[in-house]
């Protein structure tokens, strides 16, 4: 069976947030006319096309200036990170060629294709979820880390 | 210059609704893949919200070839499910359980200053590098 983890669910503020993540996604949609993929965003800044670099990088500022923004208004919500360096070095080699290989990551399939009803990030996110779920089992239940 | 100023808004946006979410902490995202462990089904409610208001913002884009600002709406058009799909984002599943970082969330923790989470990005970066070398192999053969 599965036991929630009632001390950490935060449903009010997860919601709000998703919200909040929607509302960027389409307010890109509907000003730029795109899909608000970061992994495609940022992988595009790595084979420059003219006139295709400074709203890629305008974006990404925009996600790198977040915390600071926020934090003029107030506290910054706990970052804990516990995974190692070796872990984490391996984690974003995987993440970064995984997610061009699968032309997306969560906001691109997750949150964008799943609302615009593609099958394509349907798979993509079952896929991504599945293995997700399955490396936290193995790190966490049978390696015990 | 919109162009560029709209996608500075949706990025700061975005940022904001992972930090409000507790996206932006991978203990949070690991606590919702822990599914054997004690489990924290926040990450749905995320992923809920956001499409709720995705599916309204797609409605809207579907009827339309220019978005509001009168640039083209490029909304993909492949439907085909192949190997690269599924083999990548397998790929990226592993990394995501791994550190509980994905995309987004890694690169606004960097921005908050965590030392880890620009390990993560850097690597990340790299990661995308030794695709764009592999494709480019590939086209040459």
């Amino acid at each position: 069976m599965i036991e929630i983890a009632w001390s950490n669910f935060t449903p009010w503020s997860a919601l709000a947030g998703g919200i909040l993540v929607g509302l960027a996604a389409a307010s890109f949609l509907l000003l730029n006319g795109r899909i608000a993929g970061i992994s495609g965003i940022l992988g595009g800044l790595l084979t420059p096309l003219k006139g295709d670099i400074a709203w890629r990088v305008a974006f990404m500022l925009g996600l790198l200036g977040a915390p600071a923004v926020w934090l003029l208004a107030g506290d910054m919500p706990a970052i804990e990170i516990n995974a190692g360096y070796p872990a984490l070095i391996i984690a974003g080699l995987l993440v970064g060629v995984g997610t061009r290989y699968g032309s997306g990551c969560t906001s691109g399939h997750g949150v964008c294709g799943l609302s615009r009803l593609s099958l394509r990030s349907l798979v993509a996110t079952l896929s991504f979820m599945a293995t997700g779920f399955i490396t936290v089992f193995v790190i966490r239940h049978m390696l015990g880390v | 210059m919109k162009y560029s100023l709209a996608s500075l808004f949706a990025g700061l946006i975005f940022g904001f609704g992972l930090i409000v979410s507790g996206m932006a902490n991978p203990e949070k995202v690991l606590g919702f893949l822990d599914i054997a462990g004690l489990w924290d089904p926040s990450l749905a409610f995320v992923m809920g919200g956001a499409i709720i208001v995705g599916l309204g913002a797609f409605a809207v884009a579907r009827r339309r070839t220019l978005s509001f600002l009168g640039f083209n709406i490029k909304i993909p058009s492949h439907t085909h499910i192949d190997k690269r799909l599924v083999i990548g984002s397998l790929m990226f599943g592993v990394g995501w359980g791994i550190a509980g970082f994905c995309p987004g969330p890694g690169i606004v923790a960097l921005g908050a200053g965590e030392i880890k989470a620009a390990v993560f990005v850097a690597s990340m970066v790299a990661g995308m590098v030794i695709f764009e070398l592999i494709e480019r192999n590939r086209a040459k053969a």
